[in-house]
């Protein structure tokens, strides 16, 4: 299609955007910054049910046998049941719709120059059925048996056999609830990759895509590459559940093995997909709040494709206790060694970029100068884990789960945080409160550490995972351990309590917040050249793209960033 | 073609039609989905899993003409596109009326051997070939009825005269669905060594 | 929209389709394996082939689609040969040397 013929239709577009009854603007909004809203929110009430959950499984761990205040007496299998959610709602429901659908969506046609997602249709579907697998899973709580007790990565024959694992029908809701996630996940992902490909303003060629949205694409894209095997191992789990087939039932001839298989080879990649945008998200704030061009583009680019291509041959280090073929694991170590370079350069152009910048502290800075930390340490935990011979002796210990936390954290809960904090303006046309956020960054920032530092060192004494009450077991019950356990379980109740700050802030500062001028944060982007909010449509006239999203202190002119639609001759 | 929807459906920075590009990209999906079942399949085959001599009870006759059935199908929802291109949405309809008769017989001869199968005994528990022999035919039982679902809704809209490029979009689709059948031939059918 | 290209002749093709499914339908007849892999299998790539190239258009697609789709293949035969190990091995596949004599492969069953 040519360039004239999109200079007609822009012509004519405004007429298309009449005023929308309320059902048609909040509940079927086919608008891509209305469904990021609903993304974004149900994600948030999704966090708050897995941030519960941690709570209840820490203090049980911290006081076992106690009463939970507002939870009670946690039974052996309420423990499990949590454990397994909270793993899964972190990373399937809160994750990937807050980082991935929400940010995908508000940014991507915003950022791209254009009126709406290619699909907005598909795109309301999508987040529907994301609706429906969310409340299958929260139905899953109720009934007969609870909730799916045998770990989010539900390894058979526990989670096929209803024996085994007390939760028959939890089980099987469980994966019914992720196989509609990832249906909804799939028809969003080629939502957002074609209109990332083909519906770019004209002239943005493709070095002046901004980074976050090309690593949202190639996230979708690693997101769609990996998840089908598992969408058919899912397919084959339920009916081993349900119909009684034996695809990963030894007694029938099946492989346990073939399961783990098919979920690390979408398991491995699905950490790259959330870490991806959050790189993106850090690459933006980190450029705007140093006042200079990103470090890179292009080094930083292909890094994010040769973390793609390595994502795909790294997931096996996940089994190498589990019986895999030993001359595979060492290629397999290999490989998980490999992919810590590209992240590792990632890293270091990040923080080449702040070298010599004139940074400013705001929240988003601080969010993302924090991810860097945490994630650094996350990273070269990594390294040890990854090494076959360590990981025999590491595997499921707390070790572990403080390094998964180390990445998922930052990843998620941090980068959650920078987004927000940063895009909050644009989204809801008002500024957040700077003090109160940042008191609330100090007071999740220091605690996090404080929980999961600790863990590092449980995991090295031997502490194993998913263990219901430790003073069953002597060598883990001294006094010690337990008293670091308590520590790591109040750090987490004091930063459950600071996300009460954030709350409030967050909606306060909606409805009475200071009004946000178009560009508060002087950025180059082409979201912040239209009103705070943006109206339905976007912008008035779709615009031009004349450079790159990094041109900030360009020598020779007087303000010190250049947006990227402000043509050439103008200053 | 259409002028509904955002100006970003009828961008086309990559050269490729909105719609065109996007039903591939389903095309690339749906290859790991049936890839993966494949892969597992081949795995245990080869690997001498008991109960895959029983590849030898299914009727090669039923699959050789469902294969023929569907080949035809790809080939009249290809002419429905030619037919649209040039403007013929009459003769168009009747192509695509042809691709949904083809898949309803495909249908019927499936359902034949289904329960012709399952009165014999072989049901999906019997053992791993059987399992995978439902799994994976059932799974492209659903595509198929899927792809004449929609090709019924499409047929008449382009009656009406609008989304043409939807005939080329569905005529895609149905011909991957012909292409993972193609394989699930010689799989299911006639490797029974 | 497409119409720039001219059309293959789709009955033809079909034409030769169906003959090479005859072929992949009697060669397993002949109860020579090695004939009936090449029937089978090398025969439905040969049709798979022809139905994506002309068919569904990919000769005329832009180079971007064959890439899509040779690199969703070549990821799925990463999936399979780094799978295939352990699937299909049930022996030597344990940190002791036990392919001589098959007893540790019996204690795990």
């Amino acid at each position: 299609m040519s360039q004239s013929a999109t200079a007609i239709q822009t012509d004519t577009h405004a007429e298309h955007h009449e005023e929308l009854s309320f059902l048609y603007k909040y509940i079927l909004p086919v608008d891509h910054k209305m469904i990021a809203m609903q993304y974004m929110f149900t994600g948030l009430i999704m966090a708050v049910i897995g941030g519960f959950f941690s709570y209840v499984f820490r203090m049980q761990l911290a006081f076992p046998g106690e009463s939970v205040p507002l939870y009670g007496i946690v039974g052996p299998g309420e423990y499990n049941m949590m454990v397994t959610n909270h793993g899964t709602i972190m990373i399937f429901w809160v994750a990937m719709p807050v980082l991935i659908a929400a940010f995908g969506n508000y940014l991507i046609p915003l950022m791209c120059g254009c009126d709406d997602m290619v699909f907005p249709r598909l795109n309301r579907l999508s987040y529907q059925i994301f609706l429906v697998s969310a409340l299958v899973l929260i139905f899953s709580f109720f009934v007969k048996g609870g909730g799916f007790g045998g770990a989010w990565t539900a390894y058979p024959p526990l989670s096929t056999v209803p024996e085994y694992n007390l939760t028959d029908w939890g089980a099987s809701l469980w994966i019914l609830a992720v196989a509609l996630e990832f249906v909804s996940f799939l028809l969003g992902g080629i939502n957002f990759v074609t209109t990332a490909m083909n519906a770019r303003a004209p002239g943005m060629k493709m070095m002046d895509i901004p980074i976050v949205v090309w690593f949202l694409v190639i996230a979708v894209i690693l997101f769609m590459a990996s998840v089908g095997p598992l969408i058919a191992g899912a397919v084959m789990l339920f009916m081993d559940q349900r119909i009684g087939t034996t695809f990963f039932l030894p007694s029938g001839g099946g492989d346990p093995l073939l399961w783990e298989h098919l979920f690390w080879f979408f398991g491995h990649p699905e950490v790259y997909v959330v870490l991806l945008p959050t790189m993106g998200i850090v690459a933006e704030i980190i450029t705007v709040f140093s006042r200079k061009k990103l470090f890179g583009y292009r080094t930083i680019l292909y890094t994010a494709f040769a973390t793609g291509g390595l994502s795909f041959v790294v997931w096996a280090h996940h089994q190498f206790v589990a019986g895999i073929d030993p001359r595979m694991a060492n290629v397999f170590v290999v490989t998980t060694l490999l992919i810590s370079i590209p992240i590792a350069e990632m890293l270091f152009s990040y923080i080449a970029t702040l070298y010599g910048g004139s940074i400013e502290f705001k929240t988003p800075m601080l969010w993302a100068l924090s991810f860097l930390f945490a994630f650094l340490i996350g990273g070269v935990t990594g390294i040890y884990l990854g090494a076959s011979a360590l990981d025999v002796y590491f595997h499921d210990s707390y070790f572990v789960l403080a390094h998964f936390h180390y990445t998922f954290f930052p990843i998620t809960i941090i980068g959650m945080f920078a987004a927000i904090t940063y895009w909050f303006p644009k989204m809801f046309g008002r500024m957040m409160n700077e003090t109160l956020s940042k008191i609330h960054f100090w007071g999740t920032f220091i605690p996090f550490n404080c929980i999961f530092l600790p863990l590092f060192f449980l995991g090295l004494a031997g502490q194993h995972r998913r263990i219901y009450n430790f003073s069953h077991y002597p060598d883990l019950a001294t006094e010690n351990l337990q008293d670091v356990r308590v520590f790591a379980t109040t750090s987490l109740v004091i930063m459950l309590l600071f996300q009460g700050i954030f709350l409030y802030n967050f909606f306060y500062s909606m409805f009475k917040g200071e009004k946000a001028p178009d560009n508060p944060w002087k950025a180059n982007t082409l979201e912040w050249t239209v009103p705070s909010p943006p109206q339905h449509g976007n912008f008035k006239k779709l615009p031009t793209v004349y450079r790159g999203a990094y041109e900030y202190s360009v020598p020779g002119r007087e303000s010190d960033y250049w947006p990227q639609n402000m043509p050439p001759d103008k200053n | 073609m259409s002028n509904r929807g955002p100006v970003a459906t009828h961008r086309s920075s990559t050269g490729i039609p909105t719609g065109r590009l996007a039903t591939w990209w389903v095309v690339a999906s749906e290859i790991f989905i049936f890839g993966g079942l494949i892969a597992c399949f081949v795995l245990f085959k080869l690997n001498g899993t008991p109960g895959f001599e029983d590849a030898s009870k299914t009727s090669v006759a039923a699959g050789a003409f469902n294969t023929f059935v569907l080949l035809t199908s790809s080939l009249t929802i290809v002419l429905a596109h030619a037919a649209i291109e040039s403007g013929e949405r009459k003769k168009a309809f009747n192509y695509i009326w042809c691709t949904i008769g083809g898949g309803i017989v495909f249908l019927i001869v499936k359902t034949y051997e289904y329960s012709g199968k399952i009165i014999s005994g072989d049901t999906i528990t019997e053992n791993l070939f059987w399992s995978f022999y439902y799994t994976m035919t059932g799974l492209h039982a659903l595509h198929v009825i899927g792809g004449m679902v929609i090709m019924a809704l499409i047929s008449f809209d382009i009656l009406k005269g609008y989304n043409f490029q939807r005939v080329e979009l569905i005529g895609i689709y149905w011909h991957f669905v012909d292409l993972v059948w193609i394989f699930l031939f010689p799989l299911f059918y006639i490797a029974n060594f | 929209m497409s119409g720039t290209h001219t059309h293959p002749n789709y009955v033809k093709i079909w034409f030769w389709l169906v003959i090479l499914l005859v072929i992949s339908t009697v060669g397993p007849m002949l109860e020579i394996p090695i004939i009936t892999l090449i029937t089978a299998f090398g025969i439905a790539v040969v049709k798979a082939f022809m139905v994506a190239s002309n068919f569904m258009h990919l000769k005329f697609e832009k180079h971007i689609i064959w890439f899509m789709m040779i690199m969703s293949l070549i990821l799925l035969g990463v999936f399979f040969f780094g799978v295939a190990p352990d699937i299909m091995q049930t022996k030597g596949d344990q940190w002791i040397d036990c392919i001589s004599d098959n007893s540790c492969v019996e204690q795990r069953l």
